[in-house]
């Protein structure tokens, strides 16, 4: 298996490129996926969204950023100011974290932890402590209300989450996210090079709502209703700290497609069995595939933005609790015994 | 204005740091204290600015009361320093989604004293732009109403249709919202050449899109789990509050004032109430859907039907109601309008009372609230379709 492009001598150099180049994922991820939802957004409800900034509005969500930056930061008297302040930072930093393991193509990771996918899955989860934080800490009702909701949201979705990524671990045999790409380019179905996502039908389902629910996407947006909560836990933030919150909405779709892609989609290959071509051009070429494979996924998730109205607290623990979990659990049997059985 | 609601016991609950939110043990049980929270004034839920007092436990309302009067502009008493040509311009105002009805409604009861007969086509007229302006107020309400249920897409493809038929209605009357376009004794002007033309046309886009809607909305599970049974209105307690229009057509009750006290030509006309049963927020916004397909038909009726003729009658300079007081009935959009015109013979009226159909539905909102979880509230008060300006006046 190839190794990092950033296993590099001396260690602090690597360090160094290896910290900024997540910064910089991390940033022009949420950009893209931000421009991709104003604009995917835009068309489907037969408008044209941002066309000003530069050339069709590739401009405004850096101009938004620029903005943001020139607002006052306000913190409310009441507000507990050290949670306050440090609430967007906790929501911000697992998304950084977690892209330190993520592959986007034939040795472009930072690093290759062998507990992969349970350490992305554990660092997302981390995000919704921001939420709660900045709930709490706003000394706003409508605040709180989002931060609970937010809570109890993540407690549970993050179980159908890690139950339909366990039974890829259980096909691939291994927790290593390069290792599960690698595992599927030699996964066959009947003698057919196949991607998980089709015989996986099931956990890929159960895999991008849990996502949605777990990023409070539409149709899961309890936490953030705005015709309910304002803006739940967001309601009192200005400026910069309102931005972060918005980075990390936007970089977690980006996380979590490329998870899915990862684990469903075949990773940095085109196919299962189609192979990549040596060197630099098979790297650029696997980052395509891997980015045009997340764009797809994000895509759908706004599309369902598009098309879907809120579900309703009630209904959503209900969805979760008597109708993912136990369909998450039978998974895992069936793919238990697939996995025996051939 | 009390912050709190007037009950025994009641606590307020910041509900940030630095105040700890009590539970205790009682009789076996956890008992937690409520929370109370203002919806409003200024709040996206409630479009405009209404107030909702609403005590929670946990996000269930326990109490409500809705706090209405933040957007009082004494029309009625403004009514009585205008003569009634100012007037009709002034009742477009409070509920600036039916503005044509509104107008209509004062023009009626001016030439109801003054026994004044409008000319045929004047009538026909008025009848068309009413129903126009019903298509225009209920499209506002079904975007609005998804858009509170979370669903941003409905919103953008009804303003689109508010945009086209608002064109041509301009061509008309030279107003996008505030029409004025009625006159004591007839219309202000006859409709422009290709008018007609234009009306038929939308008619026909109209009712194609009419179903897109249905589309986009009824069928979705999300949609049908969030409305189905939330906040059923009984067509007894509907009828105690006055409540009228779609909100109380969803409760099975026919009353539509088009069919039980005609006005103008709509006693020539094929009137359909669209009519359901359950008085859930499904029901009122199926009903919805309906009557913009009833309005539909009575367009298409009066394309067929309008004859020719003029739209004015000769008015003397200043319009002097004799003495004496008359109460116009009219079905607005949004439910009865009612206008109670007292004149003592001047040019001025010496008092206009209006009953206005969004006051009467919102009074009954706390039976709907009570009991119902917060998410529900927004379902609830988006389909019980009232206009803040309309409830104050």
């Amino acid at each position: 298996m190839a190794t990092s492009v950033f296993a590099l001598e001396p260690l602090w150099l690597a360090l160094l490129l290896q910290a900024l180049a997540a910064l910089l994922l991390f940033l022009i991820g949420a950009v893209v996926v931000g421009y991709l939802e104003h604009k995917v957004l835009a068309h489907m409800q037969d408008r044209l969204g941002p066309m000003e900034a530069i050339w069709h509005g590739i401009g405004q969500l850096p101009a938004d950023g620029l903005k943001f930056l020139q607002k006052e930061d306000i913190i409310p008297t009441a507000a507990d100011r050290w949670v306050f302040a440090l609430a967007p930072a906790v929501a911000v930093v697992p998304g950084v974290v977690v892209i330190a393991v993520l592959p986007f193509g034939p040795g472009l990771w930072l690093t290759d932890l062998d507990a992969g996918i349970f350490f992305a899955l554990a660092a997302s989860g981390v995000t919704v402590l921001g939420t709660l934080m900045a709930g709490w800490s706003s000394a706003n009702k409508f605040s709180l209300m989002g931060g609970l909701r937010g809570a109890a949201q993540l407690i549970s979705y993050e179980l159908p989450l890690v139950l339909a990524a366990a039974a890829i671990v259980i096909q691939a045999g291994t927790l290593s996210l390069p290792g599960i790409v690698e595992a599927q380019h030699g996964f066959t179905l009947f003698g057919v090079p196949m991607i998980y996502g089709i015989p996986h039908i099931i956990g890929l389902g159960l895999f991008f709502v849990a996502a949605l629910a777990e990023l409070s996407r539409p149709p899961f947006d309890m936490p953030i209703a705005d015709s309910e909560l304002i803006a739940g836990h967001m309601t009192e933030y200005t400026g910069m700290r309102y931005a972060f919150f918005m980075l990390s909405e936007y970089a977690g779709m980006v996380i979590l497609s490329a998870l899915a892609t990862v684990l469903f989609l075949g990773g940095w290959y085109p196919w299962p069995g189609v192979g990549l071509p040596e060197g630099a051009a098979g790297m650029v070429l696997g980052f395509v595939i891997t980015f045009a494979k997340i764009l797809v996924l994000s895509a759908i998730m706004v599309w369902l933005r598009a098309t879907f109205p809120r579900m309703r607290e009630d209904q959503l623990q209900r969805l979760s609790w008597s109708v993912l979990i136990p369909l998450g659990l039978l998974n895992i049997v069936l793919v238990a015994t697939a996995k025996v059985w051939f | 204005m009390s912050e709190t609601l007037p009950h025994e016991g009641g606590v307020i609950l910041p509900g940030g740091p630095g105040e700890a939110m009590s539970v205790e043990i009682r009789d076996g049980g956890l008992v937690t204290q409520e929370m109370n929270l203002n919806i409003g004034p200024q709040h996206p839920a409630t479009h405009g600015v209404l107030r909702v007092v609403i005590d929670l436990d946990g996000e269930v309302i326990v109490r409500a009361r809705p706090v209405i009067g933040y957007m009082h502009r004494g029309f009625e008493k403004l009514a009585e320093a205008r003569d009634y040509r100012q007037i009709i311009a002034l009742v477009n105002r409070h509920d600036w989604l039916s503005a044509f009805c509104n107008e209509l409604g004062v023009a009626l009861a001016v030439e109801r004293l003054m026994e004044l007969e409008v000319p045929e086509r004047a009538q026909w007229i008025r009848v068309l732009m009413s129903e126009w302006n019903r298509i225009l107020n209920h499209l506002m309400f079904i975007g609005s109403f998804g858009l509170e249920l979370g669903a941003i897409t409905p919103v953008f493809f009804s303003f689109r249709e508010r945009e086209d038929i608002q064109s041509f209605l301009e061509s008309a009357t030279g107003g996008r919202l505030h029409f004025t376009y009625t006159r004591v004794g007839g219309l202000k002007e006859d409709l422009p050449a290709g008018f007609l033309d234009a009306s038929r046309q939308m008619a026909a886009t109209m009712r194609s899109r009419n179903d897109e809607y249905r589309q986009l909305l009824l069928g979705n599970e999300i949609f049908q789990a969030r409305t189905k049974g939330v906040g059923a209105l009984a067509p007894d307690v509907a009828v105690d509050y006055g409540v009228t229009g779609p909100t109380l057509h969803a409760t099975g009750v026919a009353e539509d004032v088009r069919l039980s006290e005609p006005y103008c030509v709509y006693d020539e006309l094929d009137v359909k109430v669209p009519v359901r049963t359950n008085g859930d927020s499904y029901d009122r916004f199926v009903v919805l859907l309906d009557r913009i397909d009833a309005s539909l038909d009575l367009i298409e009726q009066v394309h067929e039907g309008l004859p020719a003729g003029p739209v004015n009658r000769k008015m003397p300079k200043t319009v002097k109601a004799p003495e004496g007081a008359t109460y116009v009935r009219t079905e607005n959009p949004l439910g009865q309008g009612g206008y109670y015109l007292v004149s003592d013979g001047g040019k001025t009226p010496w008092r206009m009372r209006m009953r206005t159909p969004s006051f009467s539905n919102i009074q009954m909102v706390p039976e709907l609230l009570e009991g119902s979880l917060l998410s529900d509230m927004i379902a609830i008060l988006g389909s019980v379709y009232f206009v803040v300006g309309d409830v104050d006046r």
